[in-house]
């Protein structure tokens, strides 16, 4: 049995039903991310984990014992909260002292646990300040140290970073996930923001009108998305949707793109066999779709395709390129050296490879 | 700031300020006028009075008044001025102020903090016996405090005055822990803090200014009330705004105008002072009052 | 999509709830209660009770055999609950209006970056912390037809000025009209300024490049954009006419004769002093029924509107 076990989670609000049927394993150590749109769930699914909100049906087990239950406080979780939570009217030290007060920790261990937690997230001389004297990050801290002190068997995260710049944001991610490393803690993390999700997370749960998509690693749900709402929530820019039909050119099954002027290998990430004239939708990422030189040398199967410029737009170390066809357009990632402009022709290398094939009527990808 | 910057030439715009500040003081000498004619007339003998004119300065200041109002004027059978009756109201004030703020509290957290089905039926039952119009709950009022015995007793007038303010201090605390975030009490609740405790150690010590606010406003309100006064207590039991009604009121011997004035500010000092003290406080709370959170 | 193997499973028996934690889950409804309890029989069952009383013959004491609309017929058939009635439309209109008008006059006069507001702002609200017995009280001195305004005029020079409104049947009600308009004119005030204050300054910005005048900008924008408050500040006036009775009594004592007399003295004098209790309860509930009026729409749609 895993050490945190939801089972057909069930929520209703009314008649609404907010999460639906939801199953999660987890190990001891593992970082989950739960992440998707707003209004998803995710906030829920955190809420009802720390026990905030009864749930209509299903059950949340930790280290085999149900929990569904148990007062929040009793559950050996702690929570780092979205405005961080901070109690106004007490100071850092306070703060964090918090919980052990309430579980009646004498004043002299308490004063250790607090010094140690402030040691390691560097706010010792922050200690006799009020939230109100502190800056975001600093906030950030005592809210994580809060959490902390307590040693807990989880720990939530709803959305920690969004109130940060987006400096800090990078600064804290990275932070917290040495963190995770260091204490090796079983976190689960919700945000609804996907490099945060990729980043972090050692398995993601990517949730959809109260709904699971897809469970899996990073590295799985980035790949091999299950379907079209995973692969285009996840990946900045989006992955390129290309419109196909499943042709047969000598002999060989190709999918047409682009109203029947290109056509493509089918990807290997597809091993059922494609009936010729099927409809299907062709994914691939814009890294997927580059200029000659930053092509993969090792890659098998690539199509080269002339289109004409759209639109280029530089980030600094990449250059992404939106290129035209006749029946739609993708985006490329090219060497931010190449000199492109829009008008001009360019070739561009798809690498198959990395494509994946999804259905257009059931938004599945197929396998 | 809404106020549209002159666009006209310098010296129009220099008129037009002048005409304003002209017409606000002297709205504001207006607005005075009451108060220092009652102040004036409060220092002046009777024979000033009678021969003199009422917005002329008092010739020879004397406290004679004040002195007869508070400890020697007659109001019913007895001539013992108005100090017990302002004692009777001291009486009456604080406990009344103070059980409804804290009932008040507590209920503003519940209905916040604590939300149940229907919470919103018992908030807007709550909230529109605010404004009922008193005379709809004198008469059984009467009989109920004569039965327990609280009739013409300031026990009687406390309670009455909590049940009546009860929906005012609900209304306030609730909309101030309307807009208390909900993860503090989430935090507080994953921390082990139990109902008692989160509102003790969380939400009380952020409470400051919407006590004040209340305490303010319960405070004016049931100092200056008079309907319940008149309706449930009498002769010596009588509240402040009652005996000076009485004082005001009486057709027996010479009317004593300076007396009158001086038993008026008395009534009026303890609102007055705390209005001066903490006039934003109390402006805040008859914003609320006006039901806007 | 990684697969979840469907985990056939019994609900297991929900642990028992401790006494404790069921205390715990009923501890804000246990707080909670006595005081709606106490709103409930003190206000919604005493209204029943006057109500019915209002069926009854009750003269000095209550009686609780009912009689059908005998004390409204009563009631409406009383000249003294007609003069109550005509009063208080007389009072009600003057008042709400004066109010408005002079509170929105002094708000927007306020609004040109006064430099005195510190000291202004507390002078036109001040008369709204005293008592009503108290205003009352400063008031008829002022307007002591002997003493007070008239012959401070008429020492002035004003040989002719005559001021007798406080003894005059037909002016009586209109002193009531001018102590309650310098009571609450200030809250008005107030009222508009906070929402002057709240008027995006971009709005504003934006009419004056358009090239609208001060008057204009005032007339076109920032007066329809004070709509809601209008509306707060009728509805908070006319629930205080429809209330005044303190004034009054400390006034005129609803005199001359039956001059100032509003429904809210009638109900106290036909319960209180001329013993006829029913018809003293049938005008209350007719007091009742008119906040009803004004009051439930007002906070429906202001509890409605928290929502969104």
């Amino acid at each position: 049995m895993s050490f945190l076990e939801i089972r057909n989670l069930t929520k209703k609000i009314g008649s609404n039903e907010v999460l639906k049927n939801i199953s999660i394993e987890l190990e001891k150590g593992e970082f989950l991310v739960l992440v998707g749109p707003s209004g998803c769930g995710k906030s829920t699914l955190l809420n009802a984990i720390a026990g905030l909100m009864p749930l209509t049906s299903g059950q949340i087990i930790l280290d085999g014992q149900v929990i569904n239950d148990l007062h929040p406080s009793k559950r050996d979780i702690a929570m780092v909260f979205q405005s961080y939570a901070l109690y106004p009217n007490m100071t850092v030290e306070e703060n964090i002292g918090f919980a052990l007060e309430m579980r009646g920790v004498d004043k002299v261990k308490r004063k250790e646990a607090i010094r140690d937690v402030a040691g390691t997230l560097q706010i010792e001389h922050l200690l006799d300040r009020r939230p109100s004297q502190l800056s975001g990050g600093q906030r950030q801290r005592v809210a994580m140290g809060r959490a902390l002190v307590r040693q807990p068997r989880v720990f939530l995260f709803d959305e920690p970073l969004s109130n940060l710049d987006a400096k800090l944001r990078v600064e804290m991610r990275a932070e917290i996930k040495a963190l995770h490393h260091n204490t090796n803690t079983t976190i689960i993390y919700v945000t609804h923001d996907q490099i945060e999700a990729m980043t972090l997370a050692t398995k993601i749960v990517v949730l959809r009108d109260g709904a699971i998509q897809q469970v899996g690693t990073p590295h799985e749900i980035y790949s091999r998305p299950a379907n079209l709402f995973v692969a285009d929530f996840m990946g900045s820019p989006a992955m390129n949707m290309l419109k196909g039909r499943v042709v047969t050119v000598d002999g060989a099954r190709r999918i047409a793109i682009f109203d029947n002027t290109v056509n493509v290998a089918v990807p290997a990430s597809v091993t059922v066999d494609l009936a010729e004239g099927r409809d299907v939708i062709l994914g691939l990422r814009p890294e997927g779709i580059t200029d000659e030189s930053l092509a993969d040398p090792a890659a098998g199967s690539v199509t080269r395709v002339d289109a004409e410029v759209a639109l280029v737009e530089p980030t600094g170390s990449d250059t992404f390129v939106t290129a035209k066809l006749q029946g739609g357009t993708f985006t490329a990632r090219v060497r931010a050296d190449v000199s492109v402009a829009p008008k001009e022709r360019f070739t561009f290398l798809f690498n198959l490879d990395k494509a994946v094939v999804f259905d257009p009527v059931s938004k599945q990808r197929l396998s | 700031m809404s106020a549209a910057s002159e666009t006209v030439s310098a010296g129009s715009a220099r008129t037009a300020r002048i005409v304003i500040y002209g017409l606000l003081f002297l709205l504001a000498a207006v607005y005075l006028l009451p108060l220092y004619v009652m102040l004036t007339t409060s220092l002046k003998s009777l024979a000033e009075i009678r021969g003199g004119d009422m917005l002329a300065l008092p010739r020879e200041p004397s406290a004679e008044a004040w002195v007869k109002a508070w400890g020697q004027a007659c109001i019913g059978v007895t001539c013992e001025g108005i100090k017990g009756y302002f004692w009777n109201s001291i009486k009456m004030v604080v406990p009344a102020v103070a059980i409804s703020t804290v009932l008040g509290a507590l209920n503003g957290y519940v209905l916040t903090k604590w939300r149940f089905p229907g919470h919103k039926i018992v908030f807007g039952l709550m909230l529109f016996a605010c404004f009922i119009p008193f005379q709809a709950v004198l008469i059984p009022m009467a009989r109920v405090l004569g039965v327990f015995g609280l009739a013409n007793s300031t026990a009687g007038l406390v309670f009455v005055h909590v049940v009546y303010g009860l929906g005012f201090t609900t209304l306030f605390f609730r909309n101030y822990y309307e807009a208390f975030p909900d993860e503090l009490v989430k935090a507080a609740m994953i921390d082990g803090a139990g109902f008692f405790k989160i509102f003790w150690r969380i939400l009380l010590p952020s409470s400051g200014p919407i006590i004040v606010v209340t305490v303010i406003y319960q405070f004016t309100n049931i100092w200056n009330d008079f309907l319940f006064g008149v309706s449930f207590s009498s002769g010596a039991e009588s509240p402040m705004t009652v005996a000076l009604n009485n004082l005001v009121s009486s057709s027996t011997g010479v009317k004593e105008y300076n007396v009158d004035m001086a038993a008026a500010v008395f009534a009026a000092l303890p609102t007055l002072f705390v209005y001066i003290v903490a006039g934003r406080y109390f402006v805040r709370g008859l914003m609320a009052g006006a039901v806007k959170g | 999509m990684t697969p979840i193997e469907p985990v056939p499973f019994v609900t297991p028996e929900r642990p028992r709830r401790t006494v404790a934690t069921r205390l715990g889950t009923l501890l804000p409804k246990i707080v909670l209660a006595p005081s709606f309890a106490i709103t409930l029989v003190f206000v919604y069952g005493f209204i029943l009770w006057t109500v019915y009383l209002s069926f009854t013959r009750s003269r000095i004491l209550p009686v609780y055999d009912l009689v059908g609309f005998d004390a409204y017929y009563r009631l409406w058939s009383q000249p003294n609950w007609y003069m109550a009635i005509k009063n208080l439309a007389i009072f009600g209109v003057l008042y709400i209006s004066l109010c408005i008008a002079i509170g929105l006059f002094i708000a927007i006069l306020m609004d040109q970056r006064i430099r005195a507001e510190g000291l202004l702002r507390p002078i036109f609200l001040y008369p709204m912390a005293l008592s009503f017995v108290v205003t009352g009280t400063a008031w008829k001195w002022f307007l002591n037809p002997g003493l007070g305004l008239e012959k401070t005029m008429q020492n002035l020079g004003w040989e002719s000025f005559k001021f007798d409104w406080l003894i005059n049947t037909d002016m009586a009600i209109y002193t009531i009209v001018i102590a309650g308009v310098w009571q609450a004119s200030g809250f008005v005030m107030a009222m508009f300024l906070a929402g002057l204050r709240g008027i995006d300054g971009e709005i504003i910005k934006a009419a004056q490049i358009d090239g609208a005048s001060n008057t204009a900008i005032y007339r076109r924008i920032i007066i329809p954009m004070l709509r809601p408050v209008f509306l707060s500040a009728v509805i908070v006036l006319a629930h205080m006419a429809i209330k005044s009775y303190d004034l009054v009594i400390a006034l005129t004592g609803g005199g001359p004769g039956n001059a100032t007399e509003l429904p809210s003295t009638f109900m106290y004098s036909y319960t209180f002093t001329r013993s006829q209790m029913a018809v003293g309860s049938a005008s209350a509930v007719m007091m009742l029924m008119g906040i009803t009026a004004i009051i439930v729409p007002y906070l429906y749609s202001e509890l409605r509107e928290k929502r969104s």
